[in-house]
């Protein structure tokens, strides 16, 4: 038996030891895992609770972030609780192995803190490994800070863990911004968030010796467009209910409220900001300075990636005229991610918001009230004339030259 | 501990239970199947299994059916043996945690063909080797990536031909020599690494129950010839394995804690090694004579592995 830790009501966690902490509570049978920068204290966070007794779970530090996963994926198919943790680098490493492991229909709980990919080198936030794992068919869900990175990372095996649903799910961090900066943390004892997420119940276990099963096989055009397609369906239907009937069932529990995404001051918001991670509270702050000038701004947070909150988006942008998506991630020769979701929404609105898309913060580049400021202020002007104002894609604070498409 | 299970002659073993279906898609002939089914009736534990991708796993495992009568994995090329790692810290995590659902222990065993284990899986093998799970790895060595047509691997020998060294007339095939993994596999310190070869069924048999009987990672090299890539008639697999293991191109010999060496057949009457070449296409091109020195030099590397054996077992290094 693993010794409990007695936290105290708040603690003050980094985002990092938020995760930590939410890991050790679930009583994690197996974790494979692999440092990587801004990650890396997770793991030894770990490391620190095995060498204290604190879990009595099997701690496997393997060679690289791909033997991660692959431990990750034969752990999970033997019938148990598993998770990790990643960033940057190790998480394209490990690319191959997330595409296996939600085919596999494989309920594995990944904390993902987010760095920029090389070339060249960089060990800062951005959401360049984020934006990669985004068709690999796992749950995604974003953190803005160190508590919901914690809250996150308790319901994460809740909902993964469903028998309906069964796919991976990952809670993404902004490295640094989030993962080291130490804030207060509201904590449930051990006993109430185990409580909470409750016994691992297996299925399709290879350690259920009388039932043996068979996991990975092969199929071809016969077979595999229906095993993708009922993995998108269940990604789809069961998965989204089961999240929101999680963070319900969370808002019970804590009184902290938690939706696919989060609106900020979207009450008849003429122009709203749409980001994830930290930047969408360094945008709240600024929202409240614009309400105050009489601008009526708003800003949402996207909390779930995937399943993407269609819907939602659709019905919280239908009266707001203009409408910025932030990208944190270089499109590489297109507009942004948030940018063509976001466009997909608002197209079956009867009055579509303008749209336009800010490119920031790759490699760690700070995001400021400034920015986030002239960006209101551009939308506004969308807003006012009804019609754009600025180029489709700008991309924010670039040292030189400014840069713009379309 | 793994139960014993005692087999006496051919006869009783061609009748104990299967646990390997013979209805699979590998070619009549291949030695993959002769090997996997002998490896499976050798316990009668349970197994957790693993393949990685390759010819074993494309024709054991098409989706609705399955060869195995055991729970299997499969994830990727290089990670079969990472997969069943896994597999194994999950029994041994819910065993000390009091949550199995069955209360036997099975043996775990991870399977790879020689482009899986030579090249592209070889970090994780060696991590888990490292690591000391308890586990199998089998390397069913055919010398060449035989599921995707023909290319080589570093378990390619000097001579042959393949789709990506083929013999022409500059060249008489692949250059370089195959690795040796069996001394990489023992210099991680692993308790048991061992050789062996279909047609040598009672050695292999021995072999694999010392292996289920030894705590700690264990490496198995399967001789595993290829009817479809060495070119030979799928009704002489046999007889050209028995050539492989009398010519001493596949000495047979275990290694026990890294050093103890044992060398497990020695045979009566040692064959030239051109004799076990010229029962292969892939070989065929040797003989020409321009390239009579790539046979001598066969024979050269032969004498002088079989020399460096025998001379480490009676060292005992």
């Amino acid at each position: 038996m693993a010794d409990k830790i007695d936290l105290l009501d708040i603690e003050v966690w980094d985002g990092n030891m938020a995760a930590s902490q939410a890991m050790r509570q679930a009583q994690i049978d197996v974790v494979a895992a692999y440092p990587i920068t801004p990650s890396t204290p997770v793991v030894q966070n770990y490391s620190t609770f095995l060498a204290n007794n604190q879990i009595d779970g099997e701690f496997v530090m393997v060679e690289s972030e791909h033997a991660a996963m692959s431990g990750c994926v034969g752990a999970s198919a033997a019938g148990g609780r598993v998770a990790t943790a990643t960033s940057s680098q190790g998480f394209a490493l490990m690319c191959e192995v997330l595409y296996q492991a939600s085919g596999m229909r494989l309920p594995i709980v990944m904390h993902v803190v987010n760095r920029a990919l090389a070339a060249p080198l960089n060990v800062n936030g951005d959401h360049s490994d984020m934006y990669l794992g985004r068709d690999s068919g796992w749950i995604q869900a974003d953190a803005f800070n160190a508590q919901e990175a914690y809250d996150l990372g308790l319901m994460a095996f809740k909902i993964s863990e469903d028998h309906k649903v069964r796919l991976p799910m990952m809670i993404h961090q902004d490295g640094f911004m989030t993962s080291h900066t130490a804030q207060g943390v509201k904590t449930l004892s051990d006993d109430v968030a185990y409580n909470f997420i409750g016994e691992f119940k297996p299925m399709n276990a290879m350690l259920d010796l009388d039932r043996p099963a068979t996991h990975g096989v092969q199929t071809e055009e016969d077979y595999h467009y229906e095993f993708k397609a009922r993995q998108h369906h269940d990604l789809m239907t069961f998965a989204k209910a089961k999240t929101q009937e999680v963070f319900d069932e969370f808002e019970t529990l804590t009184g902290r409220k938690y939706s696919m995404i989060q609106e900020y001051d979207m009450e008849g918001a003429d122009i709203a900001i749409v980001c994830m991670g930290t930047s969408v509270e360094t945008a709240r702050l600024v929202a409240t300075d614009m309400r105050t000038k009489g601008i009526k701004a708003g800003v949402i947070g996207i909390r779930i990636i995937r399943p993407w909150p269609f819907e939602e988006i659709k019905e919280a942008l239908k009266d707001v005229k203009a409408v910025a998506a932030l990208d944190r991630s270089s499109p590489n020769g297109a507009l942004g991610m948030l940018y063509n979701e976001l466009a997909g929404c608002l197209l079956q609105n009867a009055k579509p918001s303008i749209l336009s898309n800010y490119v920031y913060g790759l490699g760690g580049r700070d995001l400021t009230k400034d920015n986030i400021k002239q960006v209101f202020t551009e939308l506004k002007a969308n807003a006012d004339t009804g019609k754009l104002t600025t180029p489709t894609q700008q991309w924010i604070s670039l040292n030189g030259e400014a840069l713009n498409f379309f | 501990m793994s139960e014993i299970k005692k087999i006496k002659n051919l006869k009783e073993f061609s009748t104990s239970a299967d646990r390997f279906e013979g209805a699979n898609l590998l070619c009549p002939g291949c030695a993959h199947s002769i090997i996997v089914r002998e490896i499976l009736n050798a316990t009668n534990d349970d197994l957790i299994l693993g393949s990685s991708t390759g010819c074993l796993e494309v024709c054991t495992a098409v989706y609705p059916y399955t060869s195995w009568d055991n729970s299997w994995i499969h994830i990727g090329f290089e990670n079969s043996s990472t997969a069943i790692a896994g597999a194994e810290a999950m029994h041994k995590a819910k065993k000390r945690k009091g949550t199995l659902i069955s209360d036997r222990d099975p043996k775990f065993v991870a399977f790879g063909g020689d482009g899986s284990t030579y090249d592209i899986g070889f970090q994780w093998i060696s991590g888990c080797f490292e690591r000391g799970h308890d586990m199998m790895y089998v390397c069913l060595d055919n010398e060449v990536y035989a599921n995707t047509g023909g290319q080589r691997s570093s378990a390619t020998p000097i001579g042959s031909s393949t789709v990506t060294t083929p013999a022409g007339s500059h060249s008489y095939g692949e250059k370089k020599d195959k690795k040796d993994m069996l001394s990489i596999m023992a210099a991680h310190n692993a308790p048991y690494v061992a050789q062996v070869a279909p047609n040598k069924w009672k050695d292999m048999i021995k072999k694999i129950q010392t292996g289920f009987a030894t705590e700690g990672p264990v490496y198995i090299n399967a001789m595993s010839a290829c009817t479809t890539e060495w070119k030979f008639d799928p009704a002489d697999t046999i007889a050209v394995s028995d050539l492989a293991t009398d010519s001493l191109v596949f000495p047979l010999y275990e290694i026990i804690n890294g050093t103890e060496l044992n060398i497990t057949y020695r045979p009566k009457n040692i064959v030239p090694v051109k004799d076990y070449l010229g029962a292969q296409g892939r070989f065929k091109h040797l003989f020409k004579p321009e390239n009579a020195h790539v046979l001598d030099e066969w024979q050269k590397r032969t004498d002088a592995k079989w020399d460096l054996l025998q001379r480490r077992e009676e060292a005992r290094v």
